[in-house]
């Protein structure tokens, strides 16, 4: 199956400091063997990383990355991927990078469909500030910072997405390692801005969006028959906030990405040795 | 004294205000005619009042002057705007059949010329073509040959086809024909002579979009902010020829981030913004600057603070530029002084961000932005442009030296000159990452202390490199031994020299276009009987920086009301230093 680099080629020389027992190692195991089961390289794959525990994914896999600042990952990875389309672009983050301070690039990500994965390490929480709510945390979480509750709906990443016309909308869930890897392989050959929203419970400041939680709500849209071309079908399991679904609820099977609908083919970076021609063409302009 | 003539068109915008004096510039520029435009206008889509002003000599301009010849008023308003710059000689053009001129009266003794600007334009094939009218006629009151005008027609309408084209020219040559059929040009003692010279006419903007692309930029990625909005427009549909791409992002902060992303994968990158834009982009310049990442962040200035003045003349964000963003990060500041050096100097902030891996502010302003001026085509060098790009790797044997004997790659190594090397995604045994958080060598995050101070160490020795191996030098005007000095830094070059030129006293005049590194001029400064700073904003902030390097205090000329400075405004600035008093009252 695999035809490029294996798992351990992905993998750094680095252990990870996360918490014993957190979501983000089952993610980020995930997204190592989606990567060498799509025939990706680590040379070939370029890796954008937010600010958060999530953020920390950048130093312990092993491909070309980059770890910015907290909210913007996404215009990064947009830009390398334009400018290169040869790369696999990857972008993984937290739900406070993705869907709070960096909510706007969020959205115009999703409908500007280039041609990259955005994984979301959803713990609804912020872990590294040491427990403040964030943008999915449930209206009765109490934290640091909602002592009694948050008093505001949790955002809903699914559905943002979907209001944005995104091509590729998924869910996964840490711990279930078989389901997360296939959609993320899934959302890697898609041809376009795939989304994937990992549930990768907090086990430090999260008791409520627990490993239990999720294994025993979570509902795989396999198990019901959703077919993800069906954007009705889709609408409706995403905006139904009595279940958490997991798999691809919804993929356009006709997304045409960013790069193609521009023309985009070629690495930006080489430049010929000699003066273009034509280039005399733009002073020509100005007699 | 320059043998110059002052022209423009005034009205509300919405009035085709622009494109006007541009056809107009262009057919002065296509005469052989050098030519220096300045314009004013608001935020606004219509109404207010806008116009566009144009010098013309047969010698280089470089400046506006307090003076106007002739104007096509629009509006009333526009003979108000003006009556401070028009004279006893000034001709007014206007159309006295329009309600917008309704009960005109003509200011003292000029001349007014009154043309039924929009009934002629009617008979040509449409109202529209009204300022062409007004064109005509100042071919015809200015003794300027109409051909000149209709070639230029032709280049601005030809996309638009033939008829278009036909029916302007004839819309110009009605308004010619007005003036010769009901007035005595002779008398007005207006001649536009022409010559065989060529000459290209362009702005600060799109010089800047011009020397970008020639200097290799293939991703642009900008947020629209007046007024640097036109080096976006510029480079759509002319970076694609060359294999570029232009991304109009969300905000400022996606589009210097997008920049950043084609950055790390080899690709000349820039984005440029004007003040509101470069607050939102600090935090990710701080990144940039970390990362070691080469990129031209452009800054049109306009007056600030907050949303100040959109489309007015400021040079406040000096500091911003020089101190903005927590921590102690690495740049380089280029403003250039003309329009012609902002082509230059957008290659070599290209060249200077890839050689250091430091980020570029080039800082343009509104007047360079805005204004149109000639020159001669070969100061546009564009097919000789020396593109140099550092230490970059390419090659994976190229790689070795830069191997740690794990055989991993050292994006930050600890080089005696400062400068690490670079690599792209793509190349096989380069494969690194790079943090906003303090790292080691390669790029791993790291708060030991050795480490940390061995890596802000480096990224400054890279500066001293380039204070070593690179000409950061003044340009120099005016007298080299006159112990009077004139400094200034950007886009008040033009002017300055104009001023100093009016002068009784012989003055030396440095102009920076480097902010930062700069050329160290204290012992000059220190030597000098007299130093003068003129820069536009509030606090004199170059001043500032001058009299830290050189521990002595210089005299401030400052100006801050949102309008550039004209060259006769410096004269008389200087002067009031530099003239005995009783000269001064007479």
């Amino acid at each position: 199956m695999s035809t490029g680099a294996n798992f351990a080629d992905f993998k750094s020389d680095k252990k990870p400091t996360w918490c014993p027992g957190c979501g983000d190692f089952g993610t980020m195991n995930g997204i190592l063997k989606a990567l060498s089961n799509t025939g990706a390289t680590p040379e070939n794959t370029f890796f954008v990383a937010g600010i958060g525990c999530s953020g920390k994914i950048g130093t312990y896999i092993r491909t070309y990355s980059i770890h910015g600042v907290h909210g913007r990952a996404l215009p990064v990875g947009c830009g390398a991927k334009i400018a290169n389309p040869n790369l696999e672009v990857m972008v993984a983050g937290g739900d406070g990078d993705g869907f709070s301070i960096g909510a706007a690039h969020f959205i115009h990500a999703v409908r500007r469909n280039v041609n990259m994965t955005y994984i979301v390490m959803d713990n609804r929480i912020y872990g590294l500030t040491k427990g403040q709510y964030s943008p999915t945390s449930g209206t009765d979480l109490k934290t640091n910072t909602s002592p009694s509750g948050t008093h505001m709906p949790p955002l809903d990443p699914l559905a943002l997405a979907l209001s944005s016309q995104g091509t590729f909308i998924a869910q996964a869930f840490s711990s279930d390692l078989k389901r997360l890897i296939e959609i993320l392989e899934a959302a890697i050959n898609h041809n376009g801005f795939a989304f994937v929203n990992v549930f990768s419970p907090c086990v430090t400041y999260n008791k409520v969006d627990t490993y239990q939680y999720f294994r025993e709500t979570l509902v795989d849209v396999n198990d019901i028959g959703h077919d993800p071309a069906d954007y009705e079908a889709a609408k409706k399991l995403i905006f139904d906030h009595e279940t958490e679904y997991q798999g691809i609820l919804y993929q356009n099977p006709n997304s045409i990405s960013y790069e193609d609908s521009h023309g985009l083919d070629s690495p930006m970076w080489k430049l010929p040795e000699t003066p273009p021609e034509g280039i005399m063409n733009l002073l020509r302009e100005f007699y | 004294m320059i043998d110059d003539l002052n022209w423009a068109i005034g009205g509300e915008a919405g009035h085709g205000i622009d494109s006007t004096g541009k056809i107009f510039a262009q057919a002065l520029s296509r005469a052989g005619r050098h030519v220096f435009t300045s314009k004013v206008f608001s935020s606004l889509i219509r109404g207010g009042y806008t116009s566009y002003k144009i010098r013309t000599a047969l010698v280089p301009v470089q400046s506006v002057v307090d003076r106007m010849d002739v104007l096509i008023a629009l509006t009333k308003r526009t003979v108000e705007e003006n009556l401070s710059q028009l004279h006893d000689k000034s001709l007014i053009i206007y159309d006295g059949e329009r309600t917008m001129m309704k009960d005109f009266e003509l200011p003292r003794n000029m001349t007014g010329l009154n043309v039924p600007l929009q009934r002629l334009a009617e008979e040509a094939g449409g109202a529209i073509m009204r300022n062409i009218v007004a064109l005509g006629a100042t071919c015809a009151a200015t003794n300027f040959p109409l051909s000149n005008l209709n070639g230029s027609l032709e280049k601005q309408f030809s996309r638009k086809g033939s008829e278009i084209v036909e029916n302007n020219k004839k819309a110009a040559l009605l308004g010619h024909n007005y003036i010769l059929e009901n007035y005595n040009p002779s008398d007005f003692g207006y001649i536009l002579e022409c010559t065989d010279a060529t000459y290209v006419l362009l702005n600060g903007d799109e010089a800047i979009g011009m020397g970008a692309i020639a200097a290799g930029c293939r991703l642009y990625a900008g947020y629209p902010i007046t007024p640097a909005t036109a080096i976006m427009n510029y480079m759509q549909g002319r970076i694609e020829q060359f294999g570029g791409h232009v991304i109009q992002a969300e905000d400022e902060i996606s589009a210097i981030n997008i920049a950043l992303g084609a950055a790390r994968t080899g690709a000349r990158a820039m984005t440029a913004t004007s003040g509101p834009g470069i607050d939102l982009m600090t935090e990710t310049f701080g990144l940039v600057s970390m990362t070691e990442t080469p990129l031209v962040i452009c800054n049109v200035m306009r007056a600030g603070p907050s949303t100040g003045m959109p489309t007015k003349q400021e040079q406040g964000d000096l500091n911003t530029m020089l101190y903005g963003g927590h921590g102690e990060c690495e740049r380089f500041i280029l403003a250039p002084t003309t329009i012609a050096e902002c082509f230059h100097k957008t290659v070599e902030a290209f060249n200077l961000a890839e050689k250091y891996n430091v980020p570029v502010y080039l800082t343009g302003d509104l007047s360079l932005a805005v204004t149109d001026q000639t020159y001669p085509p070969d100061e546009f060098d564009i097919e000789s442009i020396q593109i140099e790009r550092g230490l970059f790797l390419t090659k994976t044997s190229d790689l070795e030296p830069w191997l740690n004997s794990q055989g991993q790659f050292k994006p930050h190594a600890d080089t005696e000159d400062g400068v690490s090397p670079r690599t792209l995604p793509g190349i096989e045994g380069g494969i690194h990452m790079v943090t906003g958080l303090e790292h080691d060598e390669l790029g791993r995050r790291t708060e030991h202390p050795p480490t940390r101070e061995k890596q802000v160490q480096k990224r400054k020795r890279k500066l001293k490199t380039a204070i070593e191996q690179e000409n950061f030098d003044y340009r120099e005007f005016g007298s080299p031994d006159s112990d009077i000095l004139v400094i200034s830094w950007g886009s008040n070059e033009g002017a300055i020299i104009e001023a100093i030129g009016q002068l009784e006293q012989k003055v030396r005049f440095l102009s920076f276009p480097y902010v930062s590194p700069r050329p160290d001029i204290s012992e000059t400064i220190q030597n000098a009987s007299m130093v003068f700073v003129i820069e536009c904003n509030a606090s004199g902030q170059f001043a500032t920086l001058l009299e830290h390097d050189s521990l002595t205090r210089v005299t401030r000329i400052l100006k801050y009301d949102g309008v550039r400075f004209s060259a006769d405004e410096i004269a008389k600035e200087l002067n009031s230093y530099l003239l005995p008093e009783e000269v001064m009252l007479k």
